[in-house]
């Protein structure tokens, strides 16, 4: 199991003393939190992609990159990595050459972008998303997977004898997922290539995602992969916690009530009742962490959404610690006493890519 | 067969509650005769008012208002009644078909019930709500039933009683229903196309 944590890097007032912070020092902010993720022995730090305000995300192989270089461990990701409307070429070339940097700690979350103007301010149309989705995917896999492409489609200029360089580490492409808060085909990609299967889990009640997951499992049997539960699934979720849990809920509620995303809707508690939010003692957190488990059956990656509305970098490293020190190894040892031996513990590459390695020599 | 009653009314008592059940009798009347078994449930949107206003901002409904909408949705036939707030439909009676899926109500038999302080609004049966469950492409009764405060009397001379009038929405209704449930789509998330079919549909523009 890879536990770590995930940023939609946004940029938010702090209630409690009305400042908000520059998009620098939120950035900055981002590398300190990914060197504590290493520090308290987590597992992956994984950075969204926006091309709007109040994000600062742009740009997340560059951030990435940076953070490679002061990490040794910790696998970077992406959350999510967009589609539609980045070149799948650029993916390409990004991200392999992510991986040299970064001696092979890369993988990413693949996704088809969270707003509607994203589409055009790229040239694309929101219509053409799941199309967008199937046959740029479809050409990233070619990129990697083959040393030569010669390739035509609808959204992009053909290719010929293209070598998309430099070439993934070791001829093994970095570990992809596709990343789904409604579409059954994007479980239909993640299933057909052996891919991982990330649900954001983060705002919608779990019987929505359990349908989608239910889908992808099926469907990664289906193509030979392996058993449904076998299949590569990873989950969000967030928390703010504190040793006492009414401490946590009096700390966090100004933040809550007032965060574009939550505020000024349910109240905390009925948001807690319904979604993976959980505000509350390290116990709570442990407790309702395994619940995903329960629901959604033994997964790979869990990644947890905590540098979020307006909680200054202190705060949050603080966070990490106590998560560090009483949730981490309890959540460890837990998950691994669940996992049946016939489970993967960690995103694999499927066969079809350890093929290739040994193709490769 | 299960009839899901909406009444937007927000008094209690409330004269579109009142329609609304002159409505339903009807409806059960007009479907016992063809034998059916009718289950009708009732919902009161100011019940979950407050659980609306934070499915518009959260982008999930509440446990209850989740209930309410699969009453809805998995329901054979709908009895929907807005009072007339300001020439149409209530605000809380729209943002209640707002946060239901758009196509959840496909293929859905509708009747269409409204209320007002005068006969003058009656339009709004037909300049507002048909359109919205056109849009919905749900399929509504011929006949729509307005309300106005004298219909609890004597009713206005030149036009048949509001029992009359229910009655033939009513007959519309079972009509169109037809002694068995309508199919209506699944809105269970279906499975995607092979990969390979999804691939093969994107047609590069022939040049």
């Amino acid at each position: 199991m890879e536990i770590g944590v995930f940023t939609v890097s946004d940029v938010t007032r702090n209630p409690l003393t009305g400042e908000t912070p520059t998009e620098g020092e939120r950035i900055k902010a981002a590398v300190a939190i990914a060197k504590k993720v290493e520090e308290i022995g987590m597992d992956v730090y994984a950075t969204g992609e926006h091309h709007n305000p109040p994000f600062y995300a742009s740009s997340p192989t560059t951030l990435l990159g940076y953070i490679a270089a002061q990490t040794e461990r910790i696998t970077l990701s992406t959350s999510t990595t967009l589609i539609t409307t980045n070149d799948p070429v650029k993916i390409a070339e990004d991200f392999a050459t992510l991986q040299h940097l970064a001696d092979g700690r890369v993988d990413l979350i693949l996704g088809r972008g969270n707003t509607g103007p994203v589409y055009p301010w790229f040239g694309k149309n929101q219509q053409d998303s799941v199309e967008l989705t199937v046959e740029n995917y479809n050409l990233l896999r070619q990129l990697w997977d083959n040393d030569v492409v010669n390739w035509e489609g609808k959204y992009r200029t053909p290719l010929r004898n293209f070598t998309s360089t430099p070439r993934p580490l070791n001829g093994v492409a970095p570990f992809v997922w596709h990343g789904s808060i409604r579409t059954p085909e994007v479980a239909e990609i993640a299933a057909y290539f052996g891919d991982g299967f990330f649900a954001n889990n983060i705002f919608w009640p779990k019987e929505h995602y359990q349908q989608l997951i239910g889908l992808y499992r099926e469907r990664y049997a289906h193509y030979g992969h392996g058993t449904e539960d076998q299949a590569i699934v990873g989950l969000g979720g967030q928390f703010y916690m504190a040793r006492k849990s009414q401490d946590a809920v009096k700390e966090f509620r100004p933040f809550f009530d007032n965060a574009p995303v939550y505020g000024h809707g349910p109240t905390m508690e009925s948001f807690m009742a319904q979604t993976p939010l959980t505000v509350g003692s390290p116990q709570e957190v442990i407790e309702k962490t395994l619940s995903f488990q329960e629901f959604f059956g033994d997964y790979q990656r869990q990644l947890f959404l905590i540098d979020h509305a307006g909680l200054p970098l202190k705060t949050v490293l603080n966070q990490l610690d106590l998560f560090g020190e009483l949730v981490l190894p309890e959540l460890r040892a837990e998950f691994a006493r669940r996992r049946p031996a016939h489970v993967p513990d960690k995103p694999v590459h499927t066969p079809r890519r350890v093929g290739a390695v040994t193709a490769a020599g | 067969m299960k009839v899901a009653v909406v009444t937007a009314g927000l008094g209690v008592p409330s004269s579109s509650r009142m329609l609304a059940d002159v409505l339903s009798d009807a409806v059960k009347g007009e479907l016992s005769l063809s034998g059916s078994d009718v289950t009708v449930d009732v919902l009161e949107l100011r019940d979950y008012a407050v659980d609306i206003a934070h499915h518009l901002v959260s982008g999930f409904a509440p446990p209850a208002l989740a209930a309410a909408i699969r009453s809805v949705t998995d329901a054979d036939a709908l009895i929907v009644v807005s009072p007339v707030f300001s020439g149409s439909y209530s605000g809380l009676f729209k943002s209640f078909f707002d946060v239901i899926d758009n196509t959840a109500l496909e293929g859905m038999p509708v009747l269409l019930g409204a209320t007002g302080g005068s006969a003058r609004h009656a339009l709004v049966l037909d300049h507002a709500m048909r359109p919205l469950f056109s849009y919905l492409r749900a399929r509504v009764a011929p006949t729509a039933v307005y309300a106005a405060p004298q219909d609890w009397g004597a009713g206005a001379d030149d036009e048949p009683a509001l029992a009359q009038r229910s009655r033939r929405a009513a007959r519309e209704l079972a009509g169109m229903l037809d002694g068995r449930p309508p199919a209506r789509p699944s809105h269970q998330i279906e499975p995607s196309a092979p990969f390979e079919d999804l691939l093969a549909r994107i047609q590069a523009p022939t040049s």
